[in-house]
């Protein structure tokens, strides 16, 4: 207990120093090296997604964060445009070492991916219509289906309260999907609706912090 | 022609529209990037999107692969930096703004609002590609396999997922 408490104080220590703009004592600040090298390292070995690595690596292994941040900060990255991955580079190199942190995080979670990506896509150029990969890739697809719809339901048992999250969540699929209304006017529609909808009320002032 | 500028404002764009997920943006990006720009077919589009399923990283990097097909090296570094730089900016403003707002109520509020509309948005990509992906009786099979797989055990999907290739060379292969 005490020995959490001690690394808040050094953490926020940390993060006093870096929001005050001097070049904070390098004892207690992870480098732009090795945050880099950390979010290279989960850029290039988070097979099936994203998030339990990015946990495994900041929270147990480097203790960079500690779980209940890691969770508020998942839950920010959640509600924002940008995916969770990069999102969460972004708002823990933020808080390791400022804009450059957030570069440093970005660029190292990213590129793997992207240089593979690459060349799969030169390959698929000039592959694309052999018919083994035509057939491998029409199993693909589906099991990509069967993917989402897991995420699908996984993120509905955690994140959805009550019946009325159901219902927005019926009218943004029927608003994009039925009506064609475009994802940035259905986002904008439903969006203030379901945010109405949660208001904050009165008799719970002190609002339910996720 | 150049491509560049086309490239940058499709994929700036699109970041703006994943909330909640990648798929949130795909019915938007089959429209821009199949029917208006051509510059992939939807089975194309769905290919790539499914086979970056496997790709270790943040799970829409077929983006780069569109890019470069699209305009080369260039195009594709071009999506990329349009594609994850604005929200970038975005989620690094609201890391710095985030903790001031902690005592504000409509903070709780806009979570719990975008949680079901970003569920929903996924589950409509999610159907969009179900349209090209879901032709027939075993690819329909392969998906609610994968889905009752993920739902009752721990595996890692991406493992599905190269699983699916190997079904799909099992059962699509012309005799």
């Amino acid at each position: 207990m005490s020995e959490t408490g001690a690394k808040r104080a050094l953490e926020r220590a940390a993060d006093a120093a870096t929001a005050s703009g001097g070049k904070a004592s390098a004892s207690a600040e992870v480098s732009i090296g090795q945050i880099f090298l950390e979010f290279l390292i989960i850029g290039a070995t988070s097979f099936g997604g994203v998030v339990p690595y990015l946990r495994g690596s900041l929270v147990t292994k480097r203790h960079w964060i500690d779980d209940k941040e890691f969770v508020e900060m998942l839950s920010i990255s959640q509600s924002l445009p940008g995916l969770n991955a990069t999102n969460m580079a972004i708002l823990v190199g933020e808080k390791l070492h400022g804009a450059k942190g957030s570069i440093a995080a970005l660029i190292g979670i990213c590129l793997p991916g992207a240089v593979l990506m690459y060349i799969v896509g030169m390959f698929y150029r000039v592959h694309g219509d052999h018919v083994w990969v035509t057939a491998a890739l029409k199993g693909v697809a589906a099991a990509a289906v069967g993917l989402i719809l897991s995420t699908v339901m996984g993120l509905s048992k955690t994140s959805l309260a009550g019946k009325f999250d159901f219902v927005f969540m019926a009218l943004t699929v029927i608003a994009v999907n039925q009506l064609h209304l475009g994802v940035p006017r259905t986002l904008v529609v439903v969006g203030i609706l379901a945010i109405l909808f949660h208001r904050p009320r009165k008799d719970e002032k002190k609002g339910a912090t996720l | 022609m150049n491509q560049i500028p086309a490239i940058i404002r499709v994929f700036a764009y699109l970041s703006l529209l994943t909330v909640g997920g990648g798929m949130a943006a795909f019915p938007e990006m089959k429209v821009l990037t199949v029917d208006v720009h051509k510059w992939v077919t939807f089975q194309q589009l769905i290919h790539l999107y499914s086979v970056g399923q496997m790709a270790p990283g943040p799970n829409m990097m077929m983006i780069v692969a569109i890019g470069q097909w699209a305009g080369g090296m260039l195009g594709a570094v071009a999506a990329l930096i349009a594609f994850f730089g604005p929200t970038a900016v975005l989620a690094f403003v609201v890391a710095r703004g985030w903790k001031k707002l902690e005592k504000w109520p409509w903070r709780t509020s806009i979570q719990q609002g975008l949680a079901p509309v970003s569920i929903g948005l996924l589950l409509a990509g999610c159907f969009t590609m179900a349209k090209g992906a879901i032709s027939d009786v075993e690819t329909a099979a392969i998906a609610v396999g994968v889905l009752l797989i993920l739902m009752r055990y721990k595996i890692n999907p991406a493992l599905l997922v190269l699983g699916g290739a190997v079904i799909g060379v099992i059962s699509f292969m012309p005799k």
